[in-house]
């Protein structure tokens, strides 16, 4: 890691704010301390009593935990942000191309633009899939594409999250909470909206309907239920689209179809926005053990009776293995250079890359293939001696199941702290909706900020925060 | 709607009306006991035994004391039944329902669990005791405030309604079930003292003291509190107007659904065979055995709708 200074997003330049951040530095430059303070203890208690919560796995105690929210925005202009969608839609066109193609002709394959093996023994390829159609050709249609920044025109594409990303909701909840606190800074900066979200979502989740459908699809989202850690956005999603939120348990297959029980009797589902994981959707087709699915559930799909948003199989999209071919991935299928640059990544399962990320072990971040959440990570530069030498056996023991990258120097934005403000690093999330009739992406989207200072993990689970992203009409 | 749904709303408030009854029997049993004369009596063991934990308290603790009762009733984990317990079960359900109720009812609801959690994290102290009881009672009116006045009158409404009733019919008959005998014509030494002192209980244990005397004048007769308590169509407690309201709002169901089931009949029938006599006939029949039929249809009726209305797969 480089020493020195990160790119501050409102204090890259000496003398003044950067210019997305002029006029609100100047509104929070002249309001008083205390009434922020005041403010910020408002937000948290809005939050507490809404109950947007999350809950914490492996702690038995703190069943629901509050995301600690800042109130000073992360803001981009409208022109980094037209770079930015262009790089994303590029980049959510590919994968799709990418998931159609491993799941029909494997064209990348022979092509030798990505190796046989990668696909061949990765555990995230879900055979089942194969030659399978997914309704109206869409397999991702909610993705999250997760990227950091380490300069003014550098952004990295950190990794894609193309089963079921979650956050959106705390997008939401985080620019009412603003609008409701500080109408006065909505009045005076243009704020491009994001509150209609969940109307996109259900109308992207409709168009992907089974054609042949009479009337109106019924759409439904599938939650492992309340004690899953995103509960909260399952059912706050399920609300504002006006659609039923179900458990495997209310969910039957009947004539052929998807159905729902209802105080009226079952009742069919065209579309369904599944939170469960592939493994877990069907204990007939895969995990028998599974009780969050629906027995039979993948027959109906291969059948087209039913749309699954996303379709199984897409974690072998966004594996942090394949992630590295990311660029060849993205120019195979468009024809063009990828705009989104990808962090250089190291794949353990390599004999020399192996070699070299051992011995540069305090200096990199290792990441698990398949892992998520910021759980079973290593960030070299942070971590103890001790915890460094502990992480060497385990990558030693199954170099495959590892990448690592090189910490990036990763940018900050301030976050209003007893003392003032305070930078500390940050990230961001954009929510992608795909359907047959196009593909809609959320001006902005979470930003998740390490409220610890000099940290770099942005995790809710490892204490992170997150902040209202704004993206201005300049 | 989802049967699920259905199921949470039912019990949701269900527990809602459980905490808020047993918040109200705690300050009855305080308050007799503060007003006693005389030699100390066990007035807990009755009140445990109306809300059905007098057996699960013995395994706990040797002895009945004012303290234990009062800390066993309010907030252990352990009785399922506590406010505390009742508390949760009714927010744990209002999280799988949250799609069906309006935010102003999650948010007091949410508000209500977490007001209480932190009024009920220590042992309560009786200084303290009637300021907790009263947010009980505030937090949980709310609720019903945010019910009435924010829901759509529609099946999530009715369900509702139908576990609220449910719920309060079962409690009104417990009262009634544990005291009936001091309300028999043959135990009646009217105006002795002690029986003075148990029908005070049995009407503060329902808020209904000042209602009844409103309505029946200052001279109390046991006949009065038990017509009162299960035939007034004025009273919200009795057991005539919880029936006659579960009725109502299975037949909202039945019309928005366009069919009736085995459980409207089963209402129907419910409110024929105990609700249309005087209450002459109820003691000719025998109170207690009146008490224990009516308990029983109770129970059965809501195991009726929870088959109709496709509660569980």
């Amino acid at each position: 890691m480089s020493e020195g200074r990160f790119f501050d997003e409102m204090w890259a330049q000496e003398d003044a704010a950067r210019p997305p951040y002029n006029s609100f530095y100047s509104w929070i430059t002249h309001e008083d301390p205390a009434r922020l303070r005041a403010k910020q203890r408002e937000a948290e208690e809005v939050f507490r009593l809404t109950g947007i919560t999350f809950n914490v796995y492996g702690r038995k105690e703190a069943e629901e935990r509050l995301i600690p929210f800042d109130i000073v925005p992360r803001i981009i202009s409208g022109r980094e942000w037209q770079k930015l969608s262009r790089g994303i839609e590029q980049r959510v066109i590919a994968i799709n191309a990418f998931l159609h193609d491993i799941y029909h002709r494997q064209e990348i394959l022979k092509a030798g633009r990505v190796p046989v093996e990668m696909i061949a023994g990765n555990e995230a390829l879900l055979p089942q899939m194969m030659g399978v159609m997914p309704p109206g050709g869409v397999y991702t249609h909610i993705v999250g594409i997760d990227l950091v920044r380490t300069g003014e025109d550098e952004f990295f594409v950190l990794e894609d999250n193309a089963r079921t990303p979650s956050g959106v909701s705390y997008m939401l909840e985080n620019r009412e909470t603003m609008l409701s606190m500080f109408p006065e800074l909505f009045a005076q900066e243009k704020v491009r909206n994001v509150s209609n979200y969940p109307l996109l979502l259900q109308k992207s989740l409709a168009e992907s309907a089974p054609s042949g459908i009479p009337g109106d699809p019924t759409v439904a989202l599938l939650t492992p239920g309340i004690y899953n850690s995103a509960y909260f956005e399952h059912s706050f999603l399920a609300n504002n689209m006006g659609v039923e939120l179900v458990e495997g348990h209310d969910l039957r297959v009947v004539d052929g179809r998807l159905c729902m029980r209802t105080t009226q009797g079952y009742d069919p589902i065209d579309v369904l926005y599944r939170r469960v994981d592939d493994e877990f959707l069907d204990p007939l087709n895969f995990k028998p053990e599974s009780t969050l699915g629906v027995p039979g559930l993948f027959d109906v799909y291969r059948s087209g009776a039913v749309t699954l948003a996303n379709a199984p199989g897409t974690g072998i999209a966004d594996d942090k293995a394949i992630y590295s071919y990311m660029p060849d991935i993205v120019e195979f299928y468009t024809g063009e250079k990828a705009i989104l640059q990808n962090v250089p990544t190291w794949r353990c399962s390599d004999p020399d890359s192996l070699k070299y990320v051992l011995d540069n072990l305090a200096e990199l971040v290792v990441k698990e293939v398949h892992g998520s959440g910021g759980y079973g990570m290593l960030v070299g530069p942070a971590a103890s001696k001790k915890d460094v030498e502990a992480f060497r056996k385990k990558l030693k023991a199954r170099p495959a199941n590892y990448i690592a990258q090189p910490t990036l120097a990763l940018s900050t934005v301030p976050i209003f702290t007893k003392s003032g403000l305070a930078p500390r690093h940050v990230d961001l999330r954009p929510f992608v909706l795909m359907s047959p009739e196009g593909i809609r992406i959320t001006p902005g989207g979470l930003t998740r900020v390490a409220m610890k200072k000099g940290s770099l993990v942005v995790n809710s689970s490892q204490g992170g925060g997150t902040k209202d992203t704004w993206v201005l009409d300049d | 709607m989802l049967g699920k749904t259905a199921n949470g709303l039912y019990w949701m408030f269900r527990y809602l009306e459980r905490a808020e009854n047993n918040a109200r029997l705690i300050e009855t049993g305080q308050r007799i006991a503060l007003t006693r004369s005389g030699a100390p009596t066990d007035e807990w063991t009755p009140v445990m035994k109306t809300t059905g934990t007098d057996l699960s308290y013995a395994q706990k603790y040797d002895t009945v004391t004012k303290e234990s009762a009062i800390d066993w009733m309010l907030r252990d984990p352990e009785n399922p039944s506590s406010v505390r317990s009742s508390i949760e079960a009714a927010r744990q359900n209002a999280r799988m329902v949250r799609t069906a109720v309006t935010a102003e009812v999650w948010g007091a609801m949410n508000g209500c669990y977490i007001d209480v959690k932190s009024a009920l994290a220590r042992r309560v102290n009786e200084r303290d005791l009637p300021n907790v009881l009263g947010l009980i009672r505030q937090r949980t009116a709310l609720v019903r405030g945010a019910t009435h006045g924010t829901m759509l009158r529609n099946d999530s409404y009715d369900f509702a309604r139908i576990g609220t009733f449910l719920e309060r019919a079962d409690n009104t008959a417990r009262i009634l079930d544990t005291k009936y005998y001091v309300l028999l014509p043959t135990s009646a030494s009217v105006g002795s003292h002690l029986d003075n002192i148990q029908w005070e209980t049995i009407l503060r244990s329902v808020s209904g003291a000042a209602g009844f005397r409103k309505a029946y004048g200052q001279k109390v007769k046991p006949s009065e509190i038990v017509d009162f308590l299960v035939l007034d169509k004025r009273m919200p407690r009795s057991l005539n107007f919880c029936c006659q309201k579960i009725r109502d709002n299975l037949g909202y169901l039945a019309s928005e659904y366009g069919q009736r089931l085995e459980a409207h009949q089963m209402a129907d029938d419910m409110c024929r065979r105990f609700m249309s006599h005087d209450v002459e006939a109820i003691f000719d029949y025998g109170l207690h055995e009146y008490i224990q039929d009516v308990v029983a249809a109770l129970n059965a009726l809501g195991h009726q709708i929870e088959r109709d209305y496709r509660f569980f797969a």
